[in-house]
């Protein structure tokens, strides 16, 4: 059992926690997720690391209420449990002084970029960070983010603050500008990656994105995660998360994250019934 | 019964055949997800214990423990059987096994100890297995669950890495020897493929954990979701331990590599397995974890992981379950007894015949495997007829789920963590003859050093581990020369 140091509403749908977990803190890096079962007759989810503190012992998550899963962690406070937390899994984000790296992330999507372009930055980089969400009040990790760019841009699809429109607006226009870009690195939902891949592949930059494919043990066991990479099979969980975003077949990703739609819904009507 | 001494004299005749074991029925227990065998009375457990001859051993002279992979002295424990004496029975099983509920479940003892039996060459072999259960789940039910009487403290100290059915045998066999055990298991449940692969209908997850808890109450320490390798990896764990036994196992699962295997549908026996049996999907929604089963469930395979697949098909609610294996009805590598419980059931068997493409809808979801026809032809490597395709004989079945059970590899985090720990070409660790690797103080065994095996088979590699490195603990630390594993690293 892992106990809850704090809990906290980052959007009246996104739920933050720190938990006590000094071994996976002490060994955790940037890009690496965990594998949470909130109570024994609960599923393991994957949710990445939104930050680690080795000096506190504690990692951070945040996740999307959307599904039972996470409502349920959405209702734990500080002082609760969770039955099983397994981590860091996944292969740490390929850190190296690129130059001038484009972070681009959206929705929950923040929470996994902000210690990934922390680390670029720690790495030497120029960060040049753009995040996005549906209205100003769904953003997150907009101040933590901003602390760790040279440059930094908002987007809003309704225009509440920032730019009004996309993420990949703000990529596109600095590309037509002919901004010396080194590395793109996106993280945030199937569809934006897939844009933003396919905005950066005819000018040939090089692309990262971190993949959310559905997961059952997060150990390479069972392949439950299979992403196809330049036609190869791929397991999300041990290869990856994050792949060259110009060799995901993102269509497979789409198609596969939905199959178990129709339990997920029967699974959240039993437990809000329950309620 | 067991205050009334029977006299063991060697029976006039021979009772023929092993005395029943009850079980479900088929129609009812492809309802359920209850145990098949329902286990045997005591007076019958005595009654099958008296058709056992108390052979000896003898330099010529093989008997059903020399077919035993940890040596369990089996005319001793069924002597005292005969006379009723339970307690003392499973006492002298403890003594060499540390699962006996298990194994007694899911030995392939037709092969084994009851294959040796010498009351088996005219009539059916002594039900040894059956006897070993029996012993197991009586003293699970009658005797109490104190603290389990260990030697006093060696103040050596063992890391063992997965607490699948080798690393438990280590930790058992070392626990009884005054070492101090920890066991790191990456799961949240300990058992390995006892707990994630093999179906509650063979083997019922509370006997698993109730015999960890056994070894727990030996003083073993153990720490789940701990992965090795990402949280520590061995060489970490040397820093605190004198010795490392690594046992990860085969767990990797194997592919097809046809078009259309990633199609939505289509898993490995592993994910499958791993829904129903560790997450418990069989109780979705009361578990979380969800697993569906179309009207037509294909498994691909022949071995008992793919007739655990099939079997469980049924019981998730499909309307028909086949099997595709590529050879025939007589190489079908599972146990035979798994074979008749999956035809009992309903399973059909699709022989000779082999995948060759998944075709899927326009939404992504599988709904036809293209199989092709095959024929025996020129035994191969292993000894087995190679099955060779038939030209023009396509054919086409109609499924909603396919399940890969091919095989599994090694797990390869430790290898790929630990950069002197010499591997095979197919991935395994190398190891001699005790379970030593080309790192000093570490061995393997199990699936990790041999491949995907048996359980039994791994137990007994930790039973040789735990007997090296008893001695390499107490009285002789050397290792063999590194050239002993360049050997062993190229000739496989």
């Amino acid at each position: 059992m892992y106990e809850i140091v704090k809990a906290e509403k980052l959007t009246p749908d996104v739920i933050k926690l720190e938990i006590k977990a000094p071994q996976i803190a002490k060994k955790a890096k940037a890009g690496q997720f965990i594998m949470v079962t909130p109570t024994e007759h609960g599923e393991r989810i994957p949710l990445t690391m939104a930050d680690f503190s080795p000096e506190k012992g504690t990692i951070t998550i945040a996740a999307l209420e959307i599904g039972k899963t996470t409502k349920e962690l959405g209702t734990l406070k500080a002082g609760d449990k969770v039955f099983s937390l397994v981590g860091p899994l996944g292969l740490p984000t390929h850190l190296h002084n690129f130059g001038n790296v484009v972070s681009i992330g959206g929705g929950i999507g923040l929470a996994l970029m902000y210690p990934v372009v922390r680390a670029f930055r720690q790495s030497g980089n120029h960060t040049i960070n753009i995040i996005g969400a549906k209205n100003e009040k769904l953003l997150i990790y907009e101040d933590e983010i901003k602390t760790v760019s040279d440059e930094f841009y908002v987007c809003t699809d309704d225009g509440s603050k920032g730019h009004h429109g996309f993420v990949s607006d703000v990529l596109k226009k600095m590309i037509a500008e002919n901004k010396k870009i080194d590395l793109v690195y996106a993280v945030g939902p199937i569809i934006m990656m897939k844009v933003i891949a396919n905005i950066t592949k005819p000018h040939n930059i090089k692309t990262i994105v971190s993949l959310n494919p559905i997961m059952v043990d997060g150990t390479g066991m069972c392949g439950s995660c299979r992403v196809i990479i330049s036609g190869e099979t791929k397991f999300g969980c041990v290869d990856g998360p994050e792949f060259d975003g110009h060799a995901v077949d993102f269509d497979n990703l789409t198609a596969r994250n939905r199959r178990y739609m129709p339990e997920e819904a029967v699974s959240l009507k039993k437990w809000q019934g329950a309620k | 019964m067991a205050d009334e001494p029977q006299q063991p004299k060697q029976p006039k005749k021979i009772v023929p055949k092993k005395y029943p074991m009850p079980e479900q029925d088929p129609k009812e227990r492809i309802r359920n997800f209850n145990e098949v065998p329902i286990g045997q009375e005591a007076q019958t457990a005595i009654l099958e214990a008296q058709r056992c001859l108390q052979c000896k051993r003898g330099p010529n002279r093989k008997v059903c423990m020399d077919g035993c992979p940890v040596e369990i002295d089996i005319p001793v424990f069924i002597k005292q059987v005969q006379e009723g004496n339970f307690e003392e029975a499973i006492r002298i099983i403890r003594q060499k096994q540390n699962l006996p509920a298990v194994c007694g479940r899911v030995c392939p003892y037709e092969n084994q100890c009851e294959g040796l039996c010498v009351v088996g060459k005219k009539n059916e072999p002594v039900g040894i297995g059956r006897l070993e259960r029996f012993l197991a789940d009586w003293e699970r039910k009658e005797m109490k669950k104190g603290k389990v009487e260990v030697p006093p403290p060696t103040g050596k100290q063992v890391a063992v890495v997965g607490a699948g059915p080798a690393g438990l045998t280590v930790a058992g066999d070392l626990a009884k020897l005054g070492h101090k055990i920890t066991i790191f298991e990456a799961l949240q449940y300990c058992g390995g493929v006892l707990v994630y692969g093999i179906p509650e209908f063979r083997l019922p997850k509370e006997i698993v954990h109730a015999e960890v808890d056994y070894i727990r109450r030996m003083g073993v320490d153990i720490k789940n979701d701990f992965v090795v390798g990402k949280l520590e990896t061995v060489d970490e764990l040397m820093r605190d331990y004198d010795a490392v036994f690594v046992a990860t196992g085969a767990g990797l699962p194997d592919w097809t590599n046809l078009k259309g295997e990633n199609l939505n549908g289509i898993m490995s026996a592993n994910e499958f397995l791993t829904r129903v049996n560790l997450m418990k999907a069989f109780k979705f929604p009361e578990y979380d974890t969800p697993i569906r089963a179309g009207e037509r469930v294909v498994t691909i395979g022949g071995g008992n992981v793919a007739m655990d697949c099939a079997r469980t098909s049924l019981r998730l609610g499909c309307k028909e379950s086949v099997i595709l294996y590529r050879r025939s009805d007589a190489e079908l590598p599972a146990r035979r007894e798994e074979v008749h419980h999956a035809q009992q059931e309903g399973v059909r068997f699709e022989l000779l015949a082999a995948p060759v493409e998944f075709i899927g809808d326009d939404c992504g979801n599988v709904k036809q495997v293209k199989a092709i026809r095959m024929q025996l032809g020129e035994p191969d490597a292993s000894g087995r007829r190679r099955p060779v395709k038939i030209p023009g004989s396509e054919f086409l079945i109609d499924a909603q789920t396919v399940l890969i059970a091919i095989g599994q590899s090694p797990n390869p985090l430790v290898p790929m963590t630990t950069p002197d720990l010499k591997t095979t070409k197919e991935g395994t660790i190398a190891v001699d003859e005790e379970g030593r690797t080309s790192k000093k103080a570490v061995w393997a065994g199990g699936d990790i050093a041999s491949g995907a095996a048996t359980v039994i088979l791994a137990m007994g590699d930790g039973k040789k581990a735990a007997k090296s490195m008893h001695r390499y603990l107490t009285q002789d630390q050397s290792w063999p020369a590194p050239e002993v594993f360049e050997k062993l690293s190229c000739e496989m």
